[in-house]
Protein backbone atom coordinates (compact mmCIF):
# COMPACT_ATOMS: atom_id res chain seq x y z
CA UNK A 1 0.00 0.00 0.00
CA UNK A 2 2.76 2.32 1.11
CA UNK A 3 4.83 3.70 -1.43
CA UNK A 4 8.35 2.95 0.22
CA UNK A 5 11.57 3.89 -0.61
CA UNK A 6 13.95 1.07 0.56
CA UNK A 7 17.32 1.92 -0.18
CA UNK A 8 19.32 -0.31 -3.13
CA UNK A 9 22.82 -0.99 -2.55
CA UNK A 10 24.88 -2.90 -4.62
CA UNK A 11 27.75 -4.74 -2.47
CA UNK A 12 30.53 -5.77 -4.98
CA UNK A 13 33.68 -7.81 -4.73
CA UNK A 14 36.13 -6.43 -7.59
CA UNK A 15 39.76 -7.76 -7.73
CA UNK A 16 40.97 -11.25 -8.45
CA UNK A 17 41.28 -12.02 -4.46
CA UNK A 18 39.26 -14.89 -3.35
CA UNK A 19 37.20 -14.06 0.08
CA UNK A 20 34.01 -12.62 0.13
CA UNK A 21 33.05 -13.83 3.70
CA UNK A 22 33.65 -9.76 4.76
CA UNK A 23 31.22 -8.91 2.16
CA UNK A 24 28.74 -10.92 2.97
CA UNK A 25 28.69 -10.57 5.74
CA UNK A 26 28.24 -6.45 5.44
CA UNK A 27 25.77 -7.70 3.11
CA UNK A 28 23.65 -9.21 5.65
CA UNK A 29 23.92 -6.96 8.20
CA UNK A 30 22.52 -4.23 5.69
CA UNK A 31 19.45 -6.20 4.83
CA UNK A 32 19.05 -6.79 8.18
CA UNK A 33 19.21 -3.36 8.63
CA UNK A 34 16.14 -3.03 6.54
CA UNK A 35 17.85 -2.27 3.20
CA UNK A 36 17.40 -4.28 -0.36
CA UNK A 37 21.05 -5.48 -0.90
CA UNK A 38 21.91 -6.68 -4.55
CA UNK A 39 24.76 -8.98 -4.23
CA UNK A 40 27.43 -9.75 -7.12
CA UNK A 41 29.45 -12.05 -5.85
CA UNK A 42 33.45 -13.05 -6.46
CA UNK A 43 35.53 -11.17 -9.26
CA UNK A 44 33.91 -8.51 -10.33
CA UNK A 45 35.57 -6.49 -13.22
CA UNK A 46 35.00 -2.47 -12.57
CA UNK A 47 33.09 -2.60 -15.87
CA UNK A 48 30.23 -5.35 -14.24
CA UNK A 49 29.96 -3.46 -10.94
CA UNK A 50 29.21 0.07 -12.96
CA UNK A 51 27.01 -2.06 -15.43
CA UNK A 52 25.32 -3.76 -12.20
CA UNK A 53 24.87 -0.38 -10.54
CA UNK A 54 23.37 1.11 -13.42
CA UNK A 55 20.81 -1.77 -14.26
CA UNK A 56 19.81 -2.34 -10.43
CA UNK A 57 19.49 1.72 -10.17
CA UNK A 58 21.37 1.52 -6.66
CA UNK A 59 21.45 4.09 -3.90
CA UNK A 60 24.71 3.32 -3.22
CA UNK A 61 27.96 1.43 -4.21
CA UNK A 62 29.92 -0.96 -1.07
CA UNK A 63 32.85 -2.26 -2.64
CA UNK A 64 35.09 -4.82 -0.23
CA UNK A 65 38.67 -4.93 -1.86
CA UNK A 66 41.35 -6.97 -0.43
CA UNK A 67 44.12 -7.76 -2.95
CA UNK A 68 46.02 -4.66 -2.36
CA UNK A 69 44.87 -3.33 -6.32
CA UNK A 70 42.35 -0.74 -4.61
CA UNK A 71 43.52 2.35 -6.40
CA UNK A 72 43.66 1.44 -9.94
CA UNK A 73 40.43 -0.82 -9.32
CA UNK A 74 38.80 2.39 -8.22
CA UNK A 75 40.48 4.86 -10.18
CA UNK A 76 38.72 2.76 -12.87
CA UNK A 77 35.56 2.48 -11.04
CA UNK A 78 35.08 6.36 -10.38
CA UNK A 79 35.85 7.02 -14.07
CA UNK A 80 33.21 4.51 -15.11
CA UNK A 81 30.37 6.48 -12.81
CA UNK A 82 31.32 9.62 -14.24
CA UNK A 83 30.91 8.64 -17.80
CA UNK A 84 27.38 6.92 -17.16
CA UNK A 85 26.33 10.55 -14.99
CA UNK A 86 26.61 8.06 -11.71
CA UNK A 87 29.03 10.83 -9.56
CA UNK A 88 25.81 11.28 -7.76
CA UNK A 89 25.88 7.29 -6.28
CA UNK A 90 28.36 7.51 -3.03
CA UNK A 91 31.03 4.92 -3.00
CA UNK A 92 32.08 2.69 0.34
CA UNK A 93 35.55 0.68 0.36
CA UNK A 94 35.97 -2.06 2.73
CA UNK A 95 39.17 -4.23 2.80
CA UNK A 96 42.64 -3.96 3.82
CA UNK A 97 43.43 -0.47 2.29
CA UNK A 98 46.86 1.06 4.13
CA UNK A 99 45.90 4.43 6.05
CA UNK A 100 48.10 6.45 3.60
CA UNK A 101 45.85 5.36 0.51
CA UNK A 102 42.85 6.47 2.03
CA UNK A 103 42.95 10.42 1.40
CA UNK A 104 43.93 9.51 -1.77
CA UNK A 105 40.80 7.51 -2.42
CA UNK A 106 38.69 9.68 -0.80
CA UNK A 107 40.24 12.56 -3.53
CA UNK A 108 38.96 10.34 -5.88
CA UNK A 109 35.58 10.63 -4.70
CA UNK A 110 35.39 7.45 -2.91
CA UNK A 111 32.88 8.55 0.29
CA UNK A 112 33.88 6.82 3.02
CA UNK A 113 36.39 3.69 3.70
CA UNK A 114 35.93 1.33 6.41
CA UNK A 115 39.18 -0.66 7.78
CA UNK A 116 38.71 -4.15 9.29
CA UNK A 117 38.29 -2.53 12.96
CA UNK A 118 35.13 -0.79 11.90
CA UNK A 119 31.97 -1.97 13.34
CA UNK A 120 29.20 -3.36 11.31
CA UNK A 121 27.03 -0.64 13.28
CA UNK A 122 28.91 1.86 12.11
CA UNK A 123 28.86 0.90 8.37
CA UNK A 124 25.55 0.30 8.34
CA UNK A 125 24.78 3.91 10.25
CA UNK A 126 26.77 5.45 7.73
CA UNK A 127 25.17 3.93 4.25
CA UNK A 128 21.83 4.75 6.22
CA UNK A 129 22.87 8.64 6.38
CA UNK A 130 24.78 8.73 3.13
CA UNK A 131 21.47 7.31 1.30
CA UNK A 132 19.02 9.18 3.53
CA UNK A 133 20.51 12.79 2.37
CA UNK A 134 20.04 11.30 -1.34
CA UNK A 135 16.71 9.30 -0.99
CA UNK A 136 13.29 12.24 -2.49
CA UNK B 1 8.89 11.44 -15.84
CA UNK B 2 7.96 12.00 -19.24
CA UNK B 3 10.97 12.55 -20.37
CA UNK B 4 12.17 9.36 -18.41
CA UNK B 5 9.82 7.88 -20.07
CA UNK B 6 10.41 8.61 -24.26
CA UNK B 7 14.48 7.55 -23.34
CA UNK B 8 13.46 3.85 -21.44
CA UNK B 9 11.26 3.74 -24.73
CA UNK B 10 14.11 4.22 -26.92
CA UNK B 11 15.84 1.54 -24.94
CA UNK B 12 18.38 3.76 -22.78
CA UNK B 13 19.69 1.60 -19.93
CA UNK B 14 19.61 4.45 -17.42
CA UNK B 15 16.55 5.60 -18.24
CA UNK B 16 14.74 1.83 -17.80
CA UNK B 17 16.22 1.09 -14.97
CA UNK B 18 15.27 4.38 -12.81
CA UNK B 19 11.68 4.36 -14.57
CA UNK B 20 11.81 0.41 -12.63
CA UNK B 21 12.85 1.86 -9.79
CA UNK B 22 9.64 4.68 -9.61
CA UNK B 23 7.51 1.59 -10.68
CA UNK B 24 8.27 -0.49 -7.77
CA UNK B 25 8.35 2.33 -4.87
CA UNK B 26 4.92 4.24 -6.02
CA UNK B 27 1.48 2.91 -7.37
CA UNK B 28 1.09 6.17 -9.08
CA UNK B 29 3.99 6.37 -10.74
CA UNK B 30 3.40 2.87 -12.19
CA UNK B 31 0.10 4.18 -13.00
CA UNK B 32 1.46 6.84 -15.01
CA UNK B 33 4.51 5.30 -16.22
CA UNK B 34 2.02 1.80 -17.40
CA UNK B 35 -0.93 4.35 -18.86
CA UNK B 36 1.97 5.40 -21.12
CA UNK B 37 4.19 2.27 -21.88
CA UNK B 38 0.86 0.16 -22.27
CA UNK B 39 0.58 0.80 -26.42
CA UNK B 40 4.21 -0.37 -26.70
CA UNK B 41 4.00 -3.86 -24.79
CA UNK B 42 2.68 -7.16 -26.13
CA UNK B 43 5.52 -7.85 -28.33
CA UNK B 44 7.33 -9.56 -25.49
CA UNK B 45 7.42 -13.70 -25.00
CA UNK B 46 7.22 -13.74 -21.16
CA UNK B 47 8.31 -17.18 -19.63
CA UNK B 48 8.04 -17.69 -16.42
CA UNK B 49 11.37 -19.77 -14.41
CA UNK B 50 9.81 -21.27 -11.40
CA UNK B 51 11.08 -24.25 -8.71
CA UNK B 52 12.65 -25.00 -5.75
CA UNK B 53 15.23 -22.87 -3.85
CA UNK B 54 18.61 -24.04 -5.25
CA UNK B 55 16.78 -26.18 -8.30
CA UNK B 56 19.15 -24.17 -10.78
CA UNK B 57 16.90 -21.36 -12.14
CA UNK B 58 19.27 -18.45 -12.27
CA UNK B 59 22.23 -20.82 -13.39
CA UNK B 60 19.52 -22.06 -16.36
CA UNK B 61 18.08 -18.11 -16.68
CA UNK B 62 21.97 -17.35 -17.34
CA UNK B 63 22.42 -20.37 -19.96
CA UNK B 64 18.47 -19.37 -21.63
CA UNK B 65 19.62 -15.73 -21.98
CA UNK B 66 22.89 -16.64 -23.68
CA UNK B 67 21.01 -19.30 -26.29
CA UNK B 68 18.70 -16.25 -27.16
CA UNK B 69 21.18 -13.27 -27.61
CA UNK B 70 22.91 -16.25 -30.08
CA UNK B 71 19.65 -15.74 -31.76
CA UNK B 72 19.36 -12.41 -31.99
CA UNK B 73 17.10 -12.04 -29.48
CA UNK B 74 17.15 -8.78 -26.73
CA UNK B 75 16.65 -10.35 -23.44
CA UNK B 76 15.37 -8.90 -20.19
CA UNK B 77 15.52 -10.71 -16.98
CA UNK B 78 13.83 -9.92 -13.65
CA UNK B 79 14.95 -11.82 -10.77
CA UNK B 80 12.46 -11.92 -7.69
CA UNK B 81 14.16 -13.12 -3.97
CA UNK B 82 12.29 -12.91 -0.84
CA UNK B 83 12.31 -9.92 1.52
CA UNK B 84 12.64 -10.30 5.37
CA UNK B 85 9.03 -10.11 6.85
CA UNK B 86 10.71 -8.76 9.98
CA UNK B 87 13.24 -6.05 8.49
CA UNK B 88 11.57 -5.97 4.92
CA UNK B 89 15.20 -5.54 4.17
CA UNK B 90 16.16 -8.42 1.09
CA UNK B 91 19.64 -10.00 0.26
CA UNK B 92 19.63 -10.16 -3.84
CA UNK B 93 22.01 -12.65 -4.88
CA UNK B 94 20.70 -14.16 -8.73
CA UNK B 95 22.95 -12.07 -10.05
CA UNK B 96 26.00 -13.78 -8.43
CA UNK B 97 24.91 -17.32 -11.60
CA UNK B 98 24.72 -14.44 -14.46
CA UNK B 99 27.85 -13.14 -14.80
CA UNK B 100 28.84 -14.29 -18.11
CA UNK B 101 25.69 -12.09 -19.43
CA UNK B 102 27.99 -8.74 -18.16
CA UNK B 103 28.56 -6.52 -21.13
CA UNK B 104 26.24 -7.66 -23.39
CA UNK B 105 23.86 -4.52 -24.22
CA UNK B 106 21.41 -6.58 -25.37
CA UNK B 107 20.81 -7.89 -21.78
CA UNK B 108 18.84 -5.84 -19.04
CA UNK B 109 18.97 -7.54 -15.88
CA UNK B 110 16.92 -6.47 -12.22
CA UNK B 111 16.78 -7.98 -9.26
CA UNK B 112 13.72 -7.33 -7.03
CA UNK B 113 12.70 -8.05 -3.76
CA UNK B 114 9.28 -9.49 -3.42
CA UNK B 115 8.50 -6.85 -0.73
CA UNK B 116 5.69 -8.91 1.13
CA UNK B 117 3.92 -10.55 -1.59
CA UNK B 118 3.51 -14.11 -1.45
CA UNK B 119 3.07 -16.40 -4.62
CA UNK B 120 6.65 -15.67 -5.80
CA UNK B 121 6.58 -12.30 -7.27
CA UNK B 122 6.74 -9.08 -6.44
CA UNK B 123 3.59 -6.65 -6.54
CA UNK B 124 5.36 -4.14 -8.80
CA UNK B 125 6.42 -7.30 -11.00
CA UNK B 126 4.16 -7.22 -14.14
CA UNK B 127 4.48 -3.29 -14.38
CA UNK B 128 8.28 -3.94 -14.74
CA UNK B 129 8.16 -6.48 -16.93
CA UNK B 130 5.92 -3.89 -18.66
CA UNK B 131 8.63 -1.52 -18.72
CA UNK B 132 11.25 -3.78 -20.55
CA UNK B 133 8.66 -4.75 -23.04
CA UNK B 134 8.18 -1.24 -23.86
CA UNK B 135 11.70 -0.92 -24.03
CA UNK B 136 11.87 -3.49 -27.17
CA UNK B 137 13.30 -6.41 -24.96
CA UNK B 138 11.96 -9.14 -27.07
CA UNK B 139 12.20 -12.45 -24.48
CA UNK B 140 11.46 -11.84 -20.38
CA UNK B 141 13.07 -13.94 -18.84
CA UNK B 142 11.22 -14.30 -14.87
CA UNK B 143 12.61 -16.16 -12.40
CA UNK B 144 10.86 -15.88 -9.47
CA UNK B 145 11.40 -16.50 -5.21
CA UNK B 146 12.42 -20.18 -5.15
CA UNK B 147 9.51 -20.94 -1.96
CA UNK B 148 9.50 -24.56 -2.15
CA UNK B 149 5.93 -24.15 -3.14
CA UNK B 150 4.08 -23.99 -6.63
CA UNK B 151 4.12 -19.86 -7.24
CA UNK B 152 1.00 -19.78 -9.16
CA UNK B 153 1.35 -16.02 -9.82
CA UNK B 154 4.06 -16.53 -12.15
CA UNK B 155 1.41 -19.05 -14.44
CA UNK B 156 -1.06 -15.66 -14.96
CA UNK B 157 2.03 -13.61 -15.69
CA UNK B 158 4.22 -15.52 -18.07
CA UNK B 159 3.51 -16.81 -21.31
CA UNK B 160 5.36 -20.07 -20.77
CA UNK B 161 6.01 -21.35 -17.47
CA UNK B 162 8.94 -23.20 -16.86
CA UNK B 163 9.18 -25.54 -13.69
CA UNK B 164 12.52 -26.41 -12.43
CA UNK B 165 13.08 -29.57 -10.42
CA UNK B 166 16.17 -31.38 -9.41
CA UNK B 167 16.88 -34.86 -8.58
CA UNK B 168 17.33 -36.25 -4.89
CA UNK B 169 14.30 -33.27 -3.65
CA UNK B 170 11.85 -35.81 -3.21
CA UNK B 171 11.12 -38.18 -6.22
CA UNK B 172 7.98 -39.83 -4.89
CA UNK B 173 4.63 -39.36 -7.32
CA UNK B 174 3.52 -38.21 -3.28
CA UNK B 175 5.86 -35.71 -2.84
CA UNK B 176 5.42 -33.78 -5.71
CA UNK B 177 4.16 -30.64 -5.03
CA UNK B 178 0.83 -29.91 -6.23
CA UNK B 179 0.22 -27.26 -8.71
CA UNK B 180 2.96 -28.20 -10.33
CA UNK B 181 0.94 -29.87 -12.76
CA UNK B 182 -1.26 -26.85 -13.54
CA UNK B 183 1.25 -24.35 -14.05
CA UNK B 184 4.04 -25.98 -16.01
CA UNK B 185 4.23 -25.64 -19.65
CA UNK B 186 7.50 -27.46 -19.67
CA UNK B 187 9.44 -29.73 -16.96
CA UNK B 188 12.70 -29.69 -17.10
CA UNK B 189 14.90 -31.77 -14.61
CA UNK B 190 17.89 -30.08 -14.12
CA UNK B 191 21.52 -30.87 -12.36
CA UNK B 192 20.98 -34.26 -14.83
CA UNK B 193 24.05 -35.01 -13.58
CA UNK B 194 23.36 -35.64 -10.42
CA UNK B 195 22.55 -39.65 -9.77
CA UNK B 196 18.51 -40.25 -9.53
CA UNK B 197 17.88 -37.41 -12.63
CA UNK B 198 16.14 -40.24 -15.02
CA UNK B 199 14.38 -41.53 -11.81
CA UNK B 200 12.85 -37.79 -11.13
CA UNK B 201 12.06 -37.46 -14.92
CA UNK B 202 10.45 -41.17 -14.92
CA UNK B 203 8.27 -39.56 -11.66
CA UNK B 204 7.27 -36.76 -13.65
CA UNK B 205 6.18 -38.35 -16.84
CA UNK B 206 3.98 -40.55 -14.48
CA UNK B 207 2.15 -37.58 -12.65
CA UNK B 208 1.81 -36.43 -16.10
CA UNK B 209 -0.06 -39.10 -17.31
CA UNK B 210 -2.00 -39.33 -14.33
CA UNK B 211 -3.07 -36.08 -14.74
CA UNK B 212 -4.15 -36.36 -18.18
CA UNK B 213 -7.34 -37.67 -17.78
CA UNK B 214 -7.68 -35.42 -14.72
CA UNK B 215 -10.55 -32.34 -14.75
CA UNK B 216 -8.37 -29.34 -13.61
CA UNK B 217 -11.49 -27.26 -13.65
CA UNK B 218 -12.06 -27.09 -9.86
CA UNK B 219 -8.97 -25.53 -9.50
CA UNK B 220 -10.10 -21.83 -9.51
CA UNK B 221 -8.68 -19.07 -11.44
CA UNK B 222 -6.02 -21.62 -12.96
CA UNK B 223 -8.69 -23.61 -14.97
CA UNK B 224 -8.74 -20.28 -17.63
CA UNK B 225 -4.90 -21.07 -17.56
CA UNK B 226 -5.51 -24.22 -18.51
CA UNK B 227 -8.30 -23.55 -20.79
CA UNK B 228 -8.26 -25.42 -23.88
CA UNK B 229 -7.59 -24.50 -27.23
CA UNK B 230 -10.76 -23.86 -29.54
CA UNK B 231 -10.31 -26.65 -31.60
CA UNK B 232 -10.45 -28.68 -28.42
CA UNK B 233 -7.95 -31.49 -27.00
CA UNK B 234 -6.86 -31.59 -30.44
CA UNK B 235 -3.73 -30.53 -30.43
CA UNK B 236 -3.29 -29.60 -27.22
CA UNK B 237 -0.12 -28.68 -25.58
CA UNK B 238 1.73 -31.67 -23.94
CA UNK B 239 3.59 -30.32 -21.52
CA UNK B 240 7.38 -32.01 -22.11
CA UNK B 241 9.85 -33.38 -19.13
CA UNK B 242 13.45 -32.03 -20.45
CA UNK B 243 16.56 -32.75 -19.00
CA UNK B 244 19.33 -30.04 -18.50
CA UNK B 245 22.97 -29.59 -16.88
CA UNK B 246 22.75 -25.73 -16.40
CA UNK B 247 26.27 -25.72 -14.91
CA UNK B 248 27.31 -27.51 -17.97
CA UNK B 249 25.51 -25.33 -20.10
CA UNK B 250 23.91 -29.03 -21.88
CA UNK B 251 20.46 -29.58 -23.10
CA UNK B 252 19.91 -25.59 -23.59
CA UNK B 253 19.15 -25.54 -26.75
CA UNK B 254 16.83 -28.21 -26.89
CA UNK B 255 15.01 -26.55 -24.07
CA UNK B 256 14.84 -23.58 -26.17
CA UNK B 257 13.62 -25.10 -28.84
CA UNK B 258 10.79 -26.21 -26.74
CA UNK B 259 10.45 -22.78 -24.93
CA UNK B 260 10.03 -21.23 -28.94
CA UNK B 261 7.94 -24.41 -30.21
CA UNK B 262 5.47 -23.44 -26.94
CA UNK B 263 5.12 -19.75 -28.48
CA UNK B 264 4.32 -20.93 -31.62
CA UNK B 265 1.59 -23.21 -30.17
CA UNK B 266 0.09 -20.56 -28.29
CA UNK B 267 0.34 -18.31 -31.72
CA UNK B 268 -1.51 -20.85 -33.51
CA UNK B 269 -4.10 -22.10 -31.10
CA UNK B 270 -5.28 -18.59 -30.25
CA UNK B 271 -4.06 -19.29 -26.20
CA UNK B 272 -1.86 -16.62 -26.56
CA UNK B 273 -4.50 -14.35 -26.35
CA UNK B 274 -6.24 -16.36 -24.02
CA UNK B 275 -3.24 -15.77 -21.48
CA UNK B 276 -3.45 -12.29 -21.99
CA UNK B 277 -6.83 -12.46 -20.86
CA UNK B 278 -6.25 -14.44 -17.84
CA UNK B 279 -3.32 -11.62 -17.31
CA UNK B 280 -5.54 -9.00 -17.80
CA UNK B 281 -8.37 -9.80 -15.73
CA UNK B 282 -6.02 -10.67 -12.79
CA UNK B 283 -4.14 -7.77 -13.36
CA UNK B 284 -7.71 -5.56 -13.26
CA UNK B 285 -9.02 -7.37 -10.05
CA UNK B 286 -5.65 -6.50 -8.35
CA UNK B 287 -5.84 -2.80 -9.37
CA UNK B 288 -9.49 -2.32 -8.42
CA UNK B 289 -9.23 -4.54 -4.80
CA UNK B 290 -6.04 -1.34 -4.40
CA UNK B 291 -8.52 1.31 -5.42
CA UNK B 292 -11.02 -0.33 -3.13
CA UNK B 293 -8.88 -0.84 -0.26
CA UNK B 294 -7.67 3.04 -0.50
CA UNK B 295 -11.49 4.00 -1.02
CA UNK B 296 -12.07 1.94 2.40
CA UNK B 297 -9.31 4.03 4.24
CA UNK B 298 -10.38 7.18 3.24
CA UNK B 299 -14.26 7.11 3.87
CA UNK B 300 -14.43 5.21 6.87
CA UNK B 301 -12.01 6.50 10.51
CA UNK B 302 -10.17 3.48 11.65
CA UNK B 303 -11.75 4.10 14.50
CA UNK B 304 -15.36 3.22 13.04
CA UNK B 305 -13.56 -0.08 11.07
CA UNK B 306 -12.67 -1.30 14.39
CA UNK B 307 -15.94 -0.70 16.09
CA UNK B 308 -17.62 -3.12 13.22
CA UNK B 309 -14.67 -5.31 13.68
CA UNK B 310 -15.55 -5.48 17.45
CA UNK B 311 -19.13 -5.72 16.84
CA UNK B 312 -18.49 -9.01 14.60
CA UNK B 313 -16.45 -10.44 16.68
CA UNK B 314 -18.98 -9.83 19.52
CA UNK B 315 -21.39 -11.86 17.54
CA UNK B 316 -23.42 -8.35 17.76
CA UNK B 317 -23.66 -8.18 14.15
CA UNK B 318 -23.09 -10.71 11.17
CA UNK B 319 -20.11 -10.11 8.89
CA UNK B 320 -21.89 -10.33 5.49
CA UNK B 321 -24.34 -7.18 7.56
CA UNK B 322 -21.14 -5.39 8.51
CA UNK B 323 -19.68 -5.45 4.46
CA UNK B 324 -22.81 -4.00 3.45
CA UNK B 325 -22.68 -1.17 6.01
CA UNK B 326 -19.13 -0.32 4.88
CA UNK B 327 -20.43 -0.87 1.16
CA UNK B 328 -22.69 2.10 1.72
CA UNK B 329 -20.22 3.80 3.10
CA UNK B 330 -17.76 3.91 0.82
CA UNK B 331 -20.32 4.19 -2.55
CA UNK B 332 -21.48 7.16 -0.70
CA UNK B 333 -19.86 10.81 -2.36
N1 LIG C 1 25.73 -30.22 -10.43
C1 LIG C 1 24.97 -29.21 -10.89
N2 LIG C 1 24.87 -28.09 -10.16
C2 LIG C 1 24.10 -27.09 -10.65
C3 LIG C 1 23.42 -27.19 -11.88
N3 LIG C 1 22.73 -26.04 -12.09
C4 LIG C 1 22.97 -25.25 -11.03
N4 LIG C 1 23.81 -25.87 -10.15
C5 LIG C 1 24.32 -25.33 -8.87
O1 LIG C 1 23.26 -25.27 -7.94
C6 LIG C 1 23.42 -24.16 -7.07
C7 LIG C 1 22.17 -23.28 -7.08
O2 LIG C 1 22.01 -22.72 -8.36
P1 LIG C 1 21.17 -21.40 -8.61
O3 LIG C 1 21.15 -21.17 -10.08
O4 LIG C 1 21.65 -20.31 -7.75
O5 LIG C 1 19.74 -21.90 -8.10
P2 LIG C 1 18.41 -21.04 -7.91
O6 LIG C 1 17.28 -21.96 -8.14
O7 LIG C 1 18.46 -19.82 -8.71
O8 LIG C 1 18.51 -20.68 -6.35
P3 LIG C 1 17.61 -19.60 -5.55
O9 LIG C 1 17.46 -18.39 -6.42
O10 LIG C 1 18.41 -19.36 -4.32
O11 LIG C 1 16.30 -20.28 -5.26
C8 LIG C 1 24.66 -23.43 -7.55
O12 LIG C 1 25.74 -23.84 -6.76
C9 LIG C 1 24.82 -23.92 -8.98
O13 LIG C 1 26.15 -23.89 -9.42
C10 LIG C 1 23.58 -28.40 -12.64
O14 LIG C 1 23.01 -28.58 -13.71
N5 LIG C 1 24.35 -29.37 -12.08
MG1 LIG D 1 18.26 -17.79 -8.12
Amino acid sequence: MEGSHKPRILIAKPGLDGHDRGAKVVARALRDAGMEVIYTGLRQTPEMVVEAALQEDVDAIGLSILSGAHMPLVARIMELLAEHDMLDVPVFLGGIIPNDDVPKLKEMGVKEVFGPGASMEEIVKFIWEAVGAKAD
Amino acid sequence: MQKLIEQALAGNQRAIARLITRVENSEEMAETAVSALYPHTGRAHIVGITGSPGSGKSTLVNELAKALRKRDQLVGIVAVDPSSPFTGGALLGDRVRMRDLSGDKGIFIRSMASRGSLGGLARATSAVIKVLDAAGYDTILVETVGAGQAEVDIASTAHTTLVIEAPGMGDDIQSIKAGILEIADILVVNKADHPGASRTVRSLKTMLQLGQGMSVRHHGRLMHVRAVSPNGNEGAWKVPVQETVAVKGEGIEALLDTVLAHKAHLQATGEWLEREKVRSRQEMEQLLQARLMARLEMKVPAEEQMALITAVAERKIDPYTAVSQLFTLISSH
